[in-house]
């Protein structure tokens, strides 16, 4: 069967063609990301450029976000017309987005590198496959799932119960200031560093299971001849050993944080134009400003508003970028058919 | 050597030592294991409560009736997101196998690391921000408005990262004696890869499918400002016409005083995660299945 196949196709007239066919077709599908990356870069420039004039530095730079009065006429600065008392600053924004993902690796790292040592070194297959399949369930559970949960569920038992708690033992000194003063009604900073850390532990936790079962069994043998315990050869062998990939899969989790969106607009509170004086209050990041904002910033007629979040929007697709970009460096080194994890699943 | 000498009270030193590791062992192996908790906690909890509520409001009317108001059903937001979801797969579905085979079969130079770059970079951005520049550039610019098509562009550019990455893996993990094995007998390059390699491949390229799927169903924030909403039954039409899906029921109505409303969105809610645990249980039994009929154990 396979030879007639064969002899007919080696005296066919057009031997080449479906394979040039298929290859020239996938081409321009591989070229599609590409394409798509460009468009998006140049798309949020030159919408942003505008408010980038108009805003100056000093969106970087200040706090204070308001749209200006929409109901007198507008004014013209430097050709770029808005409306009168237009001035925005990102500062608080930026500064949320850093906080908020921080925190959120600050709890996951731990959580997730232990669980992963608990995954490939004590338990039975059996187990450590169920305890997958809870981490993959975590992973995809929508993010707007994570923000009902947070802000309905788990940010009024943090306010009642837990948050009052460590503000009563945390030391009043320097450094744990952030911990001190009113705790708020269960959303802001922390109750949204807390739900990101549950969405992004899936991510560093069964990157760093996969991590830890490449590290070969002779080096490990190498501890517990020893006279190693398990954690001990743990902690001096097998986490050195994959800690590139470590900090790369925390950077991927850094960079998912950063971007977070529908489950930080629901648990921060999204309070615009001010820092919060401590963790338990209301603050807001740069995803949660565009997809809480776009709505009023529709009806200034200038389009600075809009313009303006499409500068947010800028400035959240290099942080992303860059933090992804080194993530995926450091990965690759480590093992080179990682799955793509950063978003979802 | 000297230092090897026994000293009975050096030895009663490494007793207490080796016992006091063992505690410290025994210690933070036990701390580890509770972060497990950290995994397996939130994941029954969310699911838990959520169907608790689900259940406590729940009626079939839910799935019959179309949106009215802050009221009314879940219909048009079901057929809108299911429509939503099965245009994102095929097409994002064609293109992703097509440019993760491009990848696997075809390029090995740097312009294939530079697509592969970019195609990690891209699954990268925050979703919010591809669905700006969804309502930027094909709301507005093209004049589409909110629409089936806008949604479904946004969306699609943003799994076909995934799709193409899980099919380029599973191309590549294809034996290379089934290649040489089916060139042996003469047969031809786009024969061996139709016939041959997708078909070894398959098992890894439809779990990658599901999970993007499972993205696709779950996402919000890039369809907010592309599809729009819309309270009827979604058409057909790609352009100028908004499209109703469940994960803007979660957002819209979680917050609403009048209790029908936070009902709807504990409902949508419901529904989400359902078709997520099952396309996950989906992707499980796909791995399972090949794993049986796998020649590698």
């Amino acid at each position: 069967m396979n030879q007639t196949i064969a002899i007919d196709h080696n005296h066919s007239p057009r031997p080449a063609w479906r394979s040039i066919s298929i290859k020239s077709i996938s081409r321009i599908a591989a070229l599609i990301p590409i394409a798509a990356l460009i468009f998006t870069t140049v798309i949020l420039f030159i919408e942003a450029l505008p408010a980038i004039k108009y805003n100056g530095l000093g969106f970087l730079t200040h706090t204070g976000w308001r749209p200006g009065n929409f109901y007198v006429n507008p004014v013209a600065t430097n050709g770029i017309p808005h409306p009168v008392g237009a001035s925005y600053g990102a500062l608080p924004l930026i500064v949320g987005t850093i906080e908020s993902s921080l925190l959120a690796l600050i709890i996951a790292i731990p959580v997730s590198i232990g669980a992963a040592l608990v995954i490939v070194e004590k338990l039975p297959s059996q187990i450590s496959q169920t305890i997958g399949l809870f981490l993959e369930i975590l992973a995809g559970i929508p993010s707007v799932i994570f923000g009902l949960w947070g802000t309905l569920v788990l940010g009024p038992i943090l306010a009642r119960d837990i948050f009052p708690f460590i503000s009563h033992i945390a030391p009043n000194v320097i450094g744990f200031r952030f911990l001190k003063g009113n705790t708020g009604h269960g959303e802001g900073l922390l109750t949204s560093g807390i739900v990101l850390a549950i969405m992004i532990i899936p991510i560093i936790a069964s990157t760093s299971r996969d991590l830890l079962r490449q590290v070969p069994r002779s080096t490990r043998e190498g501890g517990t001849a020893l006279g190693f315990t398990d954690w001990e050869t743990n902690k001096w062998i097998s986490l050195p050993w994959i800690r590139t990939g470590l900090i790369g899969a925390s950077v991927l989790g850094l960079g998912r944080a950063l971007g977070e969106t529908m489950a930080v607009a629901m648990t921060s509170g999204a309070v615009l134009g001010a820092n919060p004086s401590n963790a338990f209050l209301p603050m807001t990041t740069i995803a949660a400003t565009i997809v809480s904002q776009l709505d009023s910033a529709l009806t200034d007629a200038t389009g600075l508003a809009t313009k303006t979040l499409a500068e947010g929007a800028l400035l959240l697709a290099v942080m992303a970028l860059i933090t992804n970009l080194a993530a995926r460096m450091l990965v690759r080194k480590v093992s080179s058919t990682a799955l793509p994890v950063g978003r979802g699943i | 050597m000297a230092n090897l000498v026994i000293d009975p009270l050096a030895q009663g030193g490494v007793a207490n030592t080796s016992k006091r590791r063992k505690g410290k062992d025994l210690f933070l192996w036990t701390l580890a294991s509770l972060s497990l908790l950290a995994i397996v906690g939130p994941a029954i909890w969310i699911i838990g409560q959520l169907f608790a509520k689900v259940a406590r409001g729940w009626r079939w009317s839910v799935l019959t009736q179309v949106g009215s108001g802050l009221g009314g059903g879940l219909k048009n937001e079901i057929f809108g997101s299911l429509l939503i979801v099965v245009v994102v797969t095929v097409v994002a579905g064609v293109i992703g196998i097509l440019s993760g085979m491009y990848l696997a079969e075809y390029s090995n130079g740097p312009i294939g690391g530079a697509l592969r770059t970019a195609s990690e970079v891209l699954a990268g951005i925050p979703s919010i921000v591809l669905g700006y520049v969804g309502y930027v550039a094909l709301v507005v610019h093209f004049h589409w408005g909110y629409s089936l098509g806008a949604g479904v562009l946004v969306l699609t550019v943003m799994v076909v990262p995934y799709i193409t990455k899980t099919t380029e893996v599973s191309l590549k993990q294809v034996p290379t004696s089934y290649k040489e094995g089916a060139a042996a007998l003469g047969i031809k390059n786009s024969i061996i890869l139709r016939r041959i390699v997708l078909k070894t491949a398959l098992p890894g390229i439809s779990t990658g499918m599901i999970i993007a799927t499972a993205i696709a169903v779950g996402e919000t924030a890039p369809l907010l400002y592309t599809a729009g909403y819309s309270q009827s039954l979604p058409s057909l039409s790609l352009t100028h016409h908004p499209v109703g899906y469940l994960t803007y029921a979660v957002w819209t109505f979680y917050n609403q005083p009048s209790a029908a409303a936070k009902q709807l969105s504990f409902d949508a809610a419901g529904i989400l995660i359902f078709a997520v645990v099952m396309l996950i249980i989906a992707s499980r039994v796909v791995v399972a299945m090949t794993q049986k009929h796998s020649e590698f154990q």
